[in-house]
């Protein structure tokens, strides 16, 4: 019987040639990651393992991105334990203030993540990375120590639902919108235990951007990974984004050809799947059809169209632009875009967090930052800090924020009478325009 | 291994923003970061909560973060036992890795009412619900997991394989 993508990838890593699903198996970890909050667990648990030390100095990622600059004493304990850890055990790749960026968009521009990877990360927006056709998953922090300590992790092999996509999205319709729209209609459970497959004519009309924001959020469904097939997109982001380690190995001068070339061979493995794979459901989406999408609290599933979203009116407090989903160059352009020449809306916060720091520094060259601070925008360095209430934007009761983030559970940005309502950055710029939900299109 | 407790019980999509808010998540100490549990949704849980308290609830159960802390807090807490309809992925994992006691078994899940007096016995899967008079059978865990959770969690279970 035939194997889905994410199937052949996880027999790959435990040396089997067949799988199927329901199949309990211990796999071959390529990347191991977590944060300032799982970390910290983490560390303590492994160091109680046996091994007490990682398996791989150059295969464990640290990210100080989510309290990080430290919001207080006690997140300064943790980004310490972390920092302290990394020099004991020397691991390679610690990234701290000033090398730092949101964990889900740093990786993939670092090039620590490249197709045909297992990885696995001690936060649940690890499903990131299948967007560069990776199996990348989301585990806990007892699951990051065993992961550290051995290379190896258990998984159950998981069933798929296949997403075929076709058409072309109209203009103001990105990845954001598209992932909205299948969790609307699968609902937050839909791919419960579930890779999501994405395959068709459509994929090649979404930018390697829209494909890490659709691939963020498959969590968001339940899902146990998103997958896309990997294309030219796919090769050129990677050429453009080459590690070092894998640098090294083609050599400074090798061309972009070159690299497109060396990918499956020297740099990672392209799987595709079977013919004959069995899925779960199959879905078919028709790009077209889709329209800028807004998700109402307080889940992610209350998808309504902005055309919608605007005729109820709904006054908003805060714009948050930015998170692992739309914190990206991209994301960026787009809402210069919409705020190029106007200005927030009295009353109305609007914070802008570029992912990383080479984003900042794109944004900072292309003049995107001038336009966000004289429309009244404000931009901060890199962090998750508002999207998960942490800090950097925390709202009050009753409040209510337009955000590019992923989740609008109860409290999930503050005071527990405050909502969340996700978007893409298209129609939150829109919003910290006008106050209110609004589409793009009205402001044209 | 069995369980017995007075069941505490909740509805659908139990997000683990609601179990743990994040604003919590800079607390190290497991006993001030158990006095949060649910307080988003249920401001007394802490209060209420007696030691051996089983949590009901409905379908996926856990969802959102991958913060161990969730399953750390309820455990915590006193909770011998979390039944529901189904769990989020990555928290079914995190409970298991830490030794939290869950059952998925949606019959159970919804005849079981607030305040119930149940019972559970992890080696056969039955959940009796003694205020009822009633009994259900969830499947009980594969052996490999069955084996870690015997160990006392993952830490445990690879350390007897290293």
């Amino acid at each position: 019987m035939g194997m889905t993508m994410s199937q052949k990838i996880l027999a790959a890593h435990t040396g089997q040639s067949e799988l199927s699903a329901g199949e309990l198996i211990e796999a071959d970890i390529d990347l191991v990651l977590g944060n300032d909050i799982t970390s910290p667990v983490a560390i303590r648990e492994m160091e109680r393992t046996k091994a007490g030390q990682v398996y791989d100095r150059e295969k464990v990622v640290l990210v100080m991105d989510h309290f990080v600059p430290n919001k207080d004493i006690k997140s300064a304990e943790n980004a310490k334990t972390c920092r302290e850890f990394a020099c004991r055990q020397c691991i390679k790749h610690f990234y701290d203030v000033g090398k730092m960026g949101i964990e889900h968009a740093l990786i993939p521009e670092k090039g620590l993540c490249v197709p045909g990877d297992l990885v696995v990360g001690a936060d649940s927006h690890t499903v990131t990375y299948g967007a560069l056709g990776a199996f990348s998953t989301g585990v806990g922090s007892t699951d990051m120590a065993a992961a550290m300590a051995t290379g190896k992790l258990w998984f159950k092999v998981p069933r798929a639902i296949k997403i075929e996509l076709k058409g072309k999205p109209s203009k103001y319709v990105t990845g954001k919108d598209l992932i909205l729209y299948i969790i609307g209609m699968i609902g937050v459970d839909g791919a419960l235990y579930e890779s999501m497959e994405f395959c068709g004519e459509g994929v090649k009309e979404l930018s390697m951007d829209d494909r890490l924001a659709v691939c963020n959020m498959a969590i968001e469904a339940g899902g146990k990974n998103g997958i896309f097939p990997v294309d030219d997109i796919t090769l050129e982001y990677v050429a453009e984004h080459l590690s070092e380690k894998n640098r090294a190995v083609l050599g400074e001068k090798a061309s972009k050809e070159e690299i497109k070339a060396a990918v499956g061979k020297t740099i990672g493995r392209i799987y595709e799947a079977d013919e004959d794979a069995e899925y779960e459901k199959e879905l078919v989406i028709d790009l077209s059809e889709l329209k800028p999408t807004v998700s109402f609290p307080h889940l992610p599933s209350n998808a309504r169209t902005v055309e919608e979203a605007e005729k109820l009116g709904v006054k908003l407090d805060q714009v948050v632009i930015g998170s692992c989903t739309n914190g990206r160059i991209s994301d960026m352009r787009q809402a210069a875009e919409i705020l190029r020449g106007r200005k927030v809306a009295e009353n109305l916060r609007c914070i802008i967090i570029p992912a990383t720091q080479d984003i900042y520094l794109q944004a900072m060259r292309e003049g995107l930052l001038e336009i966000f601070i004289e429309a009244g925008a404000i931009v901060s360095t890199p962090t998750c800090g508002p999207c998960l209430g942490g800090y950097m934007g925390i709202l009050a009761d009753g409040e209510r924020c337009l955000s590019t983030t992923n989740r609008n559970f109860v409290g999930r940005m503050g005071a527990k009478t405050s909502e969340v309502y996700l978007a893409g950055p298209y129609v939150a710029a829109a919003g910290a325009v006008t106050g209110y939900i609004t589409s793009p299109e009205s402001l044209v | 291994m069995q369980a017995k407790g007075k069941v505490i019980k909740y509805g659908d999509n139990i997000d683990t923003d609601i179990i743990i808010p994040a604003r919590y998540l800079n607390i190290m100490d497991r006993r001030e970061l158990a006095s949060h549990c649910m307080e988003d949704l249920d401001a007394d849980f802490s209060k209420k909560v007696e030691s051996g308290d089983v949590i009901v609830a409905g379908s996926n159960f856990g969802c959102g973060s991958s913060r161990e802390h969730a399953p750390q807090v309820i455990k915590d807490s006193g909770i011998s036992c979390v039944i529901a309809e189904s769990f989020a992925r990555i928290f079914f994992r995190n409970a298991i890795n830490i030794g939290l006691p869950i059952v998925e078994c949606p019959e159970a899940a919804k005849a079981i009412a607030c305040g119930d007096e149940v019972e559970i016995n992890f080696d056969t899967g039955e959940i009796k619900d003694i205020t009822l008079n009633k009994s259900f059978r969830a499947q009980p865990f594969p052996e490999f997991l069955q084996n870690m959770i015997n160990a006392g969690g993952l830490i445990n279970y690879i350390n007897k394989e290293i």
